[in-house]
């Protein structure tokens, strides 16, 4: 527009026009010169704010009728505590939470541990033929579709469970432990790669032996990427539903999968409560995970 | 100076990449650096310098040859089992760790006692004036401190022999001229051997007791500052340490060891020459601006020629010359001591004088 402007400007006078084009060129660069800027965009804070509502309109009905007085998810009757002390109450709910935090606890743990030894394997060693296949290998559950792992375990623990007769928590532990070690690869990899290499090399230097350069420099500047990667795969494991539901033996519902099923029933507001703590507690820890992430290397 | 070995490197080659594509680092290396001294390995990046001394600190294992560490074979043992230190170019000081705690690490992994470990690490903060700010972590303090800490834990272990990889390269000009002076002081109070590596000349020369020179994986030259400035024996050598003219000139008679070598000018000067060379051989002689004097074209003059262009730089003025009988330039630098060189001016013809123990035969 002002380019154009300018065109007229230069046919009626065309003396003092050299000094306005170049100003008008100034003003051009402002708008494009320093790179293409979304956020000046004509309909950027419309799309943006539609996005945002469509994502946490939903959640927030969710929390608001965890307070309803009434039974039904939908007609607001008064605010009240009654669903969030009814699925205190419930038995049910406390083994299902119980299992879950055990699971997620074991899972976080086990995994987070070999995820830092294939980080350092995979970051520390001399590159070796194959490398890149492992790391392959390693994100596996990243990229196989979520029923796919659940139905191959279900199958192949269902060849075990008929050899030993063992029903126990055993196979979603193992499980869990399983497609939570990518999650927790992720962050420590990263933080490893981002970790000089010549305060390794300093360590050695100074009469560290492997061992030692471990355990006094290498894990403590590591360590904010293990907790974060712990954390990830404890939320990642808490929150799963599928391969839960394909691997858990009878009465061994999780808190996912016992909401599932309780869904399939009557949906009163105590589902919105639990939902709510439980969302409450993801956000907690993404909150810890984001900010672990962000401390400086 | 004791004439004990510090270290020495055997026919040492390091072969980096895999067969067909190799890089030749360090192409069959020897060198003997002695305890006490503050050796310099001097080259342009890529020469080889920086994986020398990786290879004496342990970081990586020579692919032919031996490094003796005060006469032990150490090329095969591990960083942690070698009694020599690094100072890192990017310093490396652990973040998590205060000032204090950098500098003991080395003691500690030692297993050195408590007490011991104090007293080094306050000998050490001392040393670099570092005591104020023990309880800093290394975040919170300048580059130039930085600097210090790392030289400092580095030698809290009185390593036999401590490694500088290019530590002055961060700094700014005046903080490195004040390092310099510093580096040269630490090494006289502890004693200890310094290997220095550089790309910069006036740092090798200003600090140290001998320097090599490397180009492409090889040492061309080892000597005294002066030696290396004043006597390059080879084309790189004079030209990579300060500025050179190169004179081709032809040898035309031999008298025992010495040569009859002829200037583009005509004039014949008799210079020592090497046993291989023949009469009728081209030379490359190798000579400072510095080293020459301008004189009236004729008699004295060894060179004659025609000043194309003068730079005033306050302290001496640089002539710009173009040789009579050969198509080259020559720089020559005079102080400006007296007055008279005003009076030259681009266009005047003059004659170059140079002393005779100026110029240097390259041996290629």
């Amino acid at each position: 527009m002002a380019e154009v402007a300018q065109g007229n400007n230069l046919g009626t006078n065309p003396g003092t026009n050299l000094g306005t084009n170049q100003g008008g060129s100034v003003a051009v660069r402002k708008k494009w010169g320093r790179g293409f800027d979304i956020k000046k965009q004509s309909g950027f804070t419309t799309i943006a704010m539609i996005c945002f509502v469509m994502l946490y309109a939903p959640i927030l009905t969710l929390v608001v009728y965890s307070f309803n007085a009434g039974t039904s998810v939908a007609i607001w009757a008064g605010f009240s505590w009654r669903w969030y002390e009814s699925a205190w109450a419930n038995q049910q709910v406390y083994d299902a939470s119980i299992r879950s935090l055990t699971i997620a606890t074991f899972a976080a743990v086990v995994s987070t541990i070999v995820a830092t030894m294939a980080a350092l394997a995979t970051t520390r060693t001399k590159p070796f033929p194959g490398l890149t296949f492992i790391y392959a290998f390693i994100n596996q559950p990243l990229m196989v579709p979520e029923i796919v792992t659940g139905i191959a375990l279900l199958i192949f623990f269902a060849a075990i469970k008929v050899a030993t007769g063992y029903t126990g928590l055993g196979y979603l532990l193992i499980a869990h432990t399983a497609f939570c070690i990518p999650f927790a690869y992720l962050p420590i990899r990263a933080r490893l790669e981002n970790m000089d290499l010549s305060l390794e090399r300093a360590a050695a230097d100074l009469y560290a032996t492997p061992f030692k350069t471990f355990r006094y420099v290498t894990l403590p500047l590591l360590w904010p990427g293990v907790l974060a990667g712990g954390m990830l795969a404890f939320v990642i494991s808490l929150d799963d539903v599928v391969i839960t539901e394909l691997v858990k033996s009878g009465g061994q519902d999780t808190l996912p999968t016992y909401m599932l099923g309780q869904l399939r029933r009557i949906v009163t507001p105590e589902m919105n409560a639990i939902s709510s703590v439980f969302l409450a507690i993801s956000i907690v820890m993404v909150t810890i995970f984001f900010l672990l992430n962000r401390k400086k290397t | 100076m004791s004439a004990a070995v510090a270290v020495e490197a055997k026919n040492v080659s390091k072969i980096f990449g895999t067969a067909g594509a190799e890089v030749r680092a360090l192409d069959n290396v020897s060198v003997t650096i002695r305890q006490n001294e503050f050796f310099t390995l001097l080259g342009p990046s890529g020469c080889g310098k920086t994986t020398l001394l990786r290879l004496i600190a342990g970081f990586e294992m020579p692919s032919e040859g031996s490094i003796l560490l005060e006469g032990d074979e150490v090329a095969h043992l591990p960083p942690y089992k070698r009694h020599v230190n690094t100072v890192f170019q990017s310093y490396a000081l652990f973040p998590h760790m205060t000032v204090a705690q950098n500098i003991a690490f080395g003691l500690e992994m030692l297993g050195k006692p408590k007490a011991e470990v104090q007293q080094t690490v306050a000998a050490m903060l001392k040393l670099v004036r570092m005591e104020e700010l023990k309880d800093r972590r290394t975040s919170q303090i300048s580059g130039g401190q930085q600097q210090r800490v790392a030289l400092a834990r580095a030698l809290a272990p009185r390593p036999k022999v401590l490694l500088l990889d290019e530590p002055l390269s961060a700094l700014d000009l005046k903080l490195r001229k004040e390092m310099q002076i510093e580096l040269k002081r630490m090494q006289m109070e502890t004693g200890i051997t310094f290997i220095f590596v550089t790309h910069d000349q006036e740092e090798a020369l200003t600090m140290s007791d001998r320097i090599a020179v490397m180009s492409k994986g090889k040492i061309l030259q080892i000597g005294s500052p002066t030696e290396i400035y004043e006597h390059p024996t080879v084309r790189f050598v004079a030209d990579f340490i300060g500025e050179t003219n190169f004179i081709e000139a032809e040898v035309t008679q031999r008298i025992g060891g010495d040569g009859q070598i002829k200037l583009p000018s005509g004039v014949t000067i008799s210079h020592p020459v090497a046993e291989n060379v023949g009469v009728g051989a081209v030379v490359t002689l190798a000579i400072r601006p510095e080293r020459i004097d301008l004189v009236r074209p004729g008699a004295e003059a060894h060179l004659n020629g025609k000043i194309s262009n003068v730079v005033y730089f306050g302290t001496d003025t640089t002539f710009h010359v173009e040789i009579d009988g050969a198509n080259k330039h020559v720089t020559a630098r005079v102080q400006n001591r007296r007055g008279h060189q005003e009076v030259l001016k681009a266009g005047d013809a003059v004659g170059l004088r140079v002393a005779p123990d100026a110029m240097q035969i390259l041996k290629d």
